[in-house]
């Protein structure tokens, strides 16, 4: 009676878990990152390709606000290569005499919105609001996956499908109908270090790079956590063989 | 020279006679506070349920010094504790983390005290006190999950808070006065905020009631009889060596989660700031949340579905009663022990169902999952107290078993 009992509720269970399978939607493009896993680190010279396609392609719609220019030294530059990538940049400001001017961008600047404010950004883009991208592979499922899936998953629409006006397909966006057009295509970018622009180089760098921009502390998270893990590991083994021994004595009365 | 007192030794006498402070702390978990000596490693989850509180404290402060309250600045001002504070990264994932890994131990906690019949007669009082403690954990924890003031935070509090509106008459009053508004904002965050820090403390404070209560009669054991004061050890050293080791076992899962896999238990969703103009396609709040919210939902009248929830938590200050069977142990009670194990894993699929959205097979799931929660306690509790022939149990805790005749 009680194995039926069980079995029962293990049936229950498992019917449970087949229903959750059935429902996933178009897998993700899955890639090997350099970030994965526990010991995972980012590959500096990725994060500057991926930095120039932010700059060249999705900087012109795309804010990334929770970046700085001084942030950049973590890609490898230094300090006056810093200072003079964001001195391309223009920022308002207001002088001594309360005038209106503008002035060049310094590594405490941070990239700025290409739109003076979001009605002027979803005036320029059919309506849609391009989203800000520092978080943007922590704020989706699948991560960084997500976004090289998505830079790769534009085709055209199914026969029977209905596009809205202005939307384009893409088989791994919510819905499929997204408001971004394609923008990676092979050749799209000239790396400066002569790297293959292929689609698929393209959205993994720029995919690696966001997912820098959303998680920096990444590689200092990973490295404190070896740390961490080895020093509690021999807190436990200790603490354990300390309780063997006070705990012996029980046995000896 | 060495029959003289050192002049620490005297310090030290002259506080104790006007401060016992040492001596209180000895009594309460040192060498003057006897326990039984044949606890399993269920029982370090109180320890850790301590330690947990503590680390969600102090992080809690340090969070505090760098975050503001205010909707248009709380999601930036988390960022800049992410990416500008010093080791913020750290305190942000340890408190976030934490509060996941505080209910890990904590329903580790209620599970042993269920199988164990810990809530029975001598110990309702601190059964009680646990479940306040229960609830005031679940309300701080709520609160927190606001303060980034993402998608999930706006949402979950927007969806929880509505649930009081199920109240007649008074009901949409009460959801105003909640809000400090018409709707979830800046005053709301404000006042979440603010009882988020203060709840922590009146935990403390319940956990100083709930350790008194434990010391009164002291603490059960797996066999679930009164200990013999000859089977009975000093806490400190034989439980104090148990809860070190306890705690660094679980440390090991602890910060593998905060340093590798930190947002595993999160929604990306609250990586999106809030937008009161978007609603996000499925709401769920967190994972530990899920068995009641799927309650909450298993029902389809509004106002019985939030009954229901709350009943679910409430029917356990019951249980010293609704439990009839005067054997503590389940290890004596073998059908009480079935039915314990699919109360266990009905609700690892309350959980499931409280993930999923309320339609088809997991609504019908939730709902014969809810019917079993309810039955437990209100039906099977009090029937299997009557009919139920527990085995022997031993005379003391040194005592083997006797075997039952053949």
């Amino acid at each position: 009676m009680k194995k039926i009992v069980l079995a029962a509720a293990a049936a229950f269970t498992l019917t449970s878990t087949a229903a959750l399978a059935a429902e996933a939607g178009p897998e993700l493009l899955k890639r090997q990152w350099t970030f994965d896993g526990a010991t995972g680190k980012f590959d500096k010279l990725q994060l500057q390709r991926g930095l120039q396609v932010y700059r060249e392609v999705c900087a012109s719609c795309h804010s990334l606000k929770y970046v700085a220019f001084r942030n950049l030294t973590a890609l490898g530059y230094s300090e006056d290569q810093v200072k003079a990538l964001a001195a391309e940049y223009e920022f308002k400001a207001i002088d001594e005499e309360g005038s209106d001017v503008t002035r060049k961008g310094t590594p405490a600047d941070h990239f700025p919105n290409p739109y003076p404010n979001d009605n002027f950004a979803r005036a320029s883009n059919n309506g849609a609001l391009p989203p800000d991208l520092s978080l943007m592979t922590k704020a989706r499922v699948g991560g960084p996956n997500y976004v090289y899936s998505l830079m790769q998953g534009y085709e055209d629409p199914p026969p029977g499908t209905e596009l809205l006006a202005g939307m384009n397909y893409n088989k791994y966006f919510p819905g499929h109908q997204i408001g971004m057009p394609k923008q990676i295509s092979d050749d799209q970018v000239t790396y400066a270090d002569g790297t293959k622009a292929s689609a698929e180089q393209i959205s993994a760098d720029i995919s690696a790079f966001l997912h820098w921009a959303a998680e920096p502390k990444l590689e200092a998270r990973h490295a404190t956590g070896f740390r961490v893990m080895i020093y509690v590991l021999i807190f436990t083994i200790l603490a354990y063989l300390l309780k063997r021994k006070i705990w012996a004595r029980l046995e000896k009365k | 020279m060495s029959t003289e007192k050192s002049v620490w030794r005297r310090a030290y006498e002259w506080h104790e006679q006007r401060l016992p402070i040492v001596s209180f702390l000895d009594h309460s978990i040192g060498t003057k506070y006897p326990a039984p000596k044949n606890l399993n490693y269920f029982w370090n989850f109180g320890s850790l349920a301590l330690f947990m509180l503590a680390v969600m404290i102090l992080t809690g402060i340090f969070l505090a010094m760098n975050y503001t309250a205010h909707k248009d600045m709380a999601f930036d001002s988390v960022e800049r504790i992410m990416r500008d504070v010093n080791f913020g990264w750290l305190i942000r994932y340890m408190h976030a983390n934490g509060a996941s890994f505080f209910f890990i131990v904590v329903y580790v906690h209620i599970f042993r005290g269920l199988y164990y019949g810990s809530y029975k007669a001598p110990r309702e009082v601190l059964w009680w006190i646990g479940i306040l403690i229960f609830l005031a954990m679940m309300a701080t924890a709520f609160m927190g999950y606001v303060l980034p003031w993402g998608q999930m935070s706006f949402w979950g509090a927007t969806v929880i808070t509505n649930l009081f509106s199920a109240i007649p008459v008074i009901g949409d009053p009460i959801v105003t006065f909640l809000w400090g508004g018409f709707s979830v904002d800046n005053p709301t965050l404000n006042r979440f905020f603010s009882l988020h820090y203060l709840l922590p403390f009146v935990i403390a404070a319940l956990v100083f009631l709930h350790i008194w209560a434990l010391h009164i009669p002291g603490s059960n054991n797996p066999l679930g009889i009164e200990a013999a004061p000859a089977d009975k050890i000093p806490f400190h050293p034989y439980y104090t060596s148990k809860d070190a080791f306890g705690l660094g076992f679980f440390m090991l899962f602890y910060f593998a989660v905060v340093f590798w896999a930190p947002n595993a238990m999160g929604h990306p969703d609250n990586y999106i700031p809030a937008n009161p103009l978007v609603t996000p396609p499925h709401i769920v709040p967190e994972w530990y949340f899920l068995p009641f919210y799927a309650i909450l939902r298993a029902i389809p009248d509004k106002l019985l579905g939030v009954v229901a929830m709350f009943g679910a938590i409430l029917v356990l200050f019951v249980i010293p009663w609704l439990d009839t069977s005067r054997v503590r142990s389940a290890s004596f009670r073998p059908w009480f022990r079935v039915f314990f194990w699919l109360f266990v894993i009905n609700a690892v699929v309350l959980t499931w169902c409280g993930a999923q959205l309320p339609e088809g097979l997991p609504l019908i799931q939730g709902r014969i999952a809810t019917i079993y929660y309810f039955v437990f306690f209100l039906v099977i509790m009090p029937v299997l107290g009557w009919i139920e022939t527990p085995k022997p149990l031993p005379a003391s805790i040194s005592t083997p078993v006797l075997k039952p005749a053949e």
